[in-house]
């Protein structure tokens, strides 16, 4: 049995709940077996038999409201433990990984993050996942009875798969140990990285933090997140959590647009498992030409507002 | 306060990466290794405490002979003590267990990891290590403040940062934020010569099986031609048509 962890916001299932049990389903169909999903208070948990799950562990728990790794750990392996999984499927969330550990001692199992596809064999269980921050992948055996995969984000997609899904509700013992999360302080009206299926990212080319106003439209106009090369955020022109690259955030997005952003090895490491990046920068010798798809060589402050301009022609023309 | 940094031992972040041995090998030729950035973080934020509120640093590496100059970077930079477990770090649950046994032996009151290395970009010894030991763990944590047994940490979460109060012993996997780049320290001669006569103990390995084993790597396919366009209806026009992100 594969049991994947689904994650909601308020109720809502977030892409990547769609996206874990479309590959739990990919994993579970090697292996000739189902998947059960488990939820945390969701409203409709029945909407994940859209993606392959024929059972759902619904837990509604007032005390799981706020995350906690410690409880959400104990939920996963208390389920997993329950219906002897074979497979545990969590994702690449800021969550997800918080857990990943704690569910993979939990379970005496071996856990491989970042994982790109479903496995390349099942007997020896074997994944390919990227490392060196992207600069390789690797193909890894897990030799344990329970395996624990974190899949990559935006690595398989989400694929419709109707299945007549039974909801249970589940009640685990959970414990939120010594941990308590005080205040949450979240932009809610931005969309994040994380999120995201479009990153505007702009760096040093872009002189100042006076002149973000046109990154932060040519974002907006796409619906896209913003973010940051390393030394624009070291020098407080943008927030941390912006900066993306090896030290920074992982971006994985389809769309990845680099304005005044020179393409230095580590930012590169941290975006190229972007699918279409876009390259805007004066100078033709910039390196990020070498890994871009598209690009244009020219002056930021004329080409962004053009770009903006003509995005909002092309939207309303399709809309 | 006894605290343990854990220090991962990784290839710079410019280096190329190659394999060798039929791509089973991380080839280590011409690569310079240094402190894992993330741990590097978290070192400077140990000194703090040792500086403001009195505590004692050791740093803590599973690895063979060659990441000791590493280890004695941070002794440099002003840790007290380094352990080395001497075997080959292979895979992460292995390189936990290793460390949760230094550490439970230790009596460590604060443990500090990194949010992960990153040359296999792991993410889960500090996590285990904290479940090992039954301590508490907060993850991606960029900021951290201590009052006799109680902690308040910050920790990023996707679009934000929350806040967790939780308590001693405590394990976190640390990053940028629990000090700035500019806080970062550069050993300095005083330090160095200090650092080769500070104490590097080497501990035999306990007996543990590997759960994970990589067997093949493999580079990135070589990417095309960029595409040049010199005005933006054209690159609407590829974005739509052609990659269909648009
Ligand atoms: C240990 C370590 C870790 C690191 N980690 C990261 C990381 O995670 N992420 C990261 O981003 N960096 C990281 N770096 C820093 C990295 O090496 C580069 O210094 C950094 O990415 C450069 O940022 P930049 O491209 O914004 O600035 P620059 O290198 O200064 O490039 C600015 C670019 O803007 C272009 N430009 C200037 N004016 C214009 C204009 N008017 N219109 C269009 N283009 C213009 C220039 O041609 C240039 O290419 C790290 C470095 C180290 C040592
Ligand atoms: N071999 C090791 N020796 C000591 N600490 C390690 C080792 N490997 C990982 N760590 C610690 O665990 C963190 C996360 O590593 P990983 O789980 O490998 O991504 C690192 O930032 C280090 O603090």
């Amino acid at each position: 049995m594969v049991l994947v962890y689904t994650e909601s916001e308020g109720g809502k299932f977030k892409k990547i709940a769609h996206e874990a049990v479309s590959y739990a389903k990919g994993i579970a169909d090697m292996l000739g077996t189902s998947v059960t999903a488990v939820a945390v208070n969701a409203d409709d948990a029945s909407e994940l038999g859209n993606y392959g799950a024929s059972k759902v562990l619904n837990v509604a728990n007032d005390s799981l409201h706020n995350f906690n790794a410690g409880a959400y750990a104990d939920v996963v392996s208390e389920a997993a433990k329950n219906e002897g999984a074979n497979v545990v499927v969590l994702t690449s969330s800021a969550n997800s990984k918080f857990m990943a550990p704690l569910v993979a001692v939990n379970l005496n199992a071996g856990y491989v993050p970042n994982v790109n596809s479903l496995p390349e064999s099942a007997t020896p269980f074997k994944v390919n996942h990227s490392v060196f921050t992207n600069k390789a992948f690797a193909s890894t055996e897990i030799t344990t009875n329970v395996k624990v995969i974190g899949l990559a984000k935006n690595a398989y997609g989400v694929l419709e798969n109707s299945t007549s899904v039974n909801v249970e509700a589940f009640a685990p013992e959970v414990s939120n140990g010594d941990s308590e999360t005080v205040s949450v302080d979240k932009a809610t009206d931005k969309v994040t990285i994380a999120d995201a299926e479009i990153v505007v990212s702009a760096g040093r080319g872009m002189k100042g933090p006076e002149n973000w106003g046109m990154i932060e439209e040519l974002a907006e106009t796409l619906g896209a997140a913003t973010a940051c090369s390393k030394p624009v955020s070291d020098m407080g022109w943008r927030p941390h959590a912006e900066h993306v690259g090896q030290t920074g955030k992982p971006v994985a997005t389809n769309l990845y647009i680099a304005i005044g952003i020179s393409g230095a090895i580590q930012h590169l490491a941290g975006i190229n498992a972007s699918k279409v990046k876009v390259v805007i920068n004066n100078d033709p010798e910039a390196p990020f030409f070498k890994a871009a798809d598209y690009g244009i060589v020219g002056d930021a402050f004329e080409v962004v507002p053009q770009l903006t301009e003509k995005l909002k022609a092309f939207k309303a023309q399709n809309a | 306060m006894k605290i343990a940094v854990c220090i991962s031992h990784v290839p710079d972040t410019t280096s190329k990466i190659n394999f060798t041995d039929g791509d089973t090998k991380f080839d280590t030729n011409g690569v310079q290794f240094v402190i894992n950035p993330n741990d590097e973080f978290g070192l400077t934020r140990a000194m703090w405490f040792k500086e403001k509120q009195g505590a004692s640093v050791h740093v803590l590496n599973v690895g063979g002979p060659e990441t000791e100059p590493t280890l004695r970077k941070a002794l440099a930079i002003g840790a007290d003590e380094a352990i080395r477990v001497n075997t080959a770090a292979t895979d992460g649950f292995s390189v936990a267990k290793q460390l949760a046994n230094v550490i439970a032996e230790g009596g460590y009151d604060l443990v500090i990891g990194g949010r992960e290395s990153i040359d296999y970009n792991g993410g889960m010894v500090p996590g285990m290590i904290a479940k090992l030991n039954g301590a508490n763990f907060v993850n991606t944590c960029i900021g951290l403040e201590i009052d006799g047994t109680e902690a308040t940490a910050i920790r990023e979460i996707d679009g934000g940062k929350e806040t967790i109060k939780t308590s001693l012993p405590l394990v976190i996997g640390g990053q940028k934020g629990l000090v700035e780049e500019s806080d970062l320290r550069i050993p300095n001669m005083r330090g160095i010569m200090q650092a080769r006569s500070k104490p590097l103990h080497i501990k035999e390995p306990l007996d543990t099986a590997a759960e994970t084993r990589s067997v093949q790597f493999q580079k990135p396919d070589p990417k095309g031609a960029v595409k040049l366009v010199d005005n933006v209806d054209d690159l609407v026009n590829l974005l739509h048509n052609e990659a269909k992100v648009i």
